[in-house]
């Protein structure tokens, strides 16, 4: 099965507000949050997207 | 060396003359090089003889003959397909990638050139045939004309008028004017849309072109012809500095998002109008019967 969109991974300072199937990576501060993104996007070709302060998902477009 | 020897030679000479003059590499850099254009020329010599010959079979009541017109014609089609498929091919290796609307906008005008060299060289030997070689010129420069006004399309300042905006971020989402591109999650790539990033509004002139341009093809097409004539800041790998168009729903304004690594305004706009309308995308809501029975439904 191909997905057209999918949620690679959740790169987030909220651990309580997120659960699920895609991998979470929790950070301490918004600075590691958005290295980790940055690192994340190069890696796997997606884009980091910002849902609310402190939570970024990964997608695959 | 007989009667027609002189007129075959001239119709022949007329149509890949055409074909080169309808053959122009520009901003659009297709067909680049030599091997391409070998091609097409060679396809255009082809289709010239045909079209020439015709005439004197005619002439010689040779009607036969004309039946393999018919039959080497259809083998233009194949022109179609082979331009269809080289341009699927390299396309899956572009940064900012045509579309396929793009290309089948190029492959048909590639099978119908070849129509038009046909044309052009028929009727430069009917009339050096039936008048003469004065009348063959005045008849290949009116084909050269027509064909002219074949291969040239409308253009996207034809339909819609382009305005220059500064991109802007509302939180992660990123603004051309009111219109929401995409959400980017990193400020330093925030920080490089602002700094790199162009917006322009496509304002439609008419309901027709609110149509056209809304077709996702046609906005591939100017993302990809802005991309090649001004460079794309952008590279595999970084997936978020992606040129886009997003359309306002409410009025069918277009925005346009642009990462030019030449940072001139005024060209990219150049550039932006002088996109062709794609004969795919075109739409013609407004010409339906039952409106302009209506009345008034005609605003094109």
């Amino acid at each position: 099965m191909t997905h057209e969109k999918m949620i690679l991974a959740i790169v987030t300072t909220k651990g309580e507000t997120v659960a699920g199937g895609a991998p979470i990576f929790l950070c301490q501060t918004n600075e590691e949050m958005e290295r980790i993104a940055a690192n994340l996007e190069a890696i796997l070709d997606g884009i980091a997207h910002e849902l609310s302060e402190g939570l970024l998902i990964i997608v695959k477009h | 060396m007989n009667e027609y020897t002189f007129p075959i030679l001239y119709g022949v000479i007329a149509g890949v003359v055409t074909r080169l003059y309808l053959l122009r590499t520009d901003y659009r850099q297709y067909p680049t090089y030599l091997h391409g254009r070998t091609i097409h020329l060679a396809l255009g010599a082809i289709a010239a003889g045909l079209g020439t010959v015709a005439v004197p079979a005619i002439m010689e009541k040779e009607f036969a003959a004309i039946t393999f017109l018919a039959l080497a014609a259809s083998q233009f089609r194949d022109v179609r397909n082979m331009e269809r498929n080289t341009l699927n091919e390299l396309d899956q290796y572009e940064l900012v990638p045509r579309g396929k609307t793009y290309i089948e906008g190029i492959a048909i005008v590639f099978e119908g050139r070849n129509y038009l060299v046909i044309f052009v060289s028929f009727l430069s030997t009917l009339a050096y045939l039936v008048w003469n070689i004065g009348a063959a010129l005045a008849a290949s420069l009116i084909g050269l004309v027509v064909a002219r006004r074949f291969m040239s399309g409308s253009r996207l300042k034809d339909i819609a008028d382009v305005q220059y905006v500064k991109p802007h971020f509302e939180g992660a989402g990123l603004y051309v004017d009111n219109i929401y591109i995409m959400n980017i999650g990193l400020p330093a790539r925030r920080e490089e849309i602002l700094r790199y990033g162009m917006g322009f509004v496509l304002t439609p002139k008419n309901f027709n072109a609110r149509t056209t341009i809304a077709n996702l093809g046609q906005r591939q097409a100017i993302l990809h012809d802005v991309s090649t004539a001004l460079g794309i800041y952008r590279d595999s790998g970084t997936p978020a500095l992606v040129p886009l168009a997003k359309r306002d729903l409410n009025d069918g304004r277009v925005g346009v998002f642009i990462l030019p690594q030449v940072e001139d305004v005024e060209k990219a706009k150049a550039v932006i109008e002088n996109v062709p309308v794609l004969e795919s995308a075109i739409r013609m809501p407004a010409k339906q019967r039952w409106k302009r029975r209506g009345g008034g439904g005609d605003d094109a």
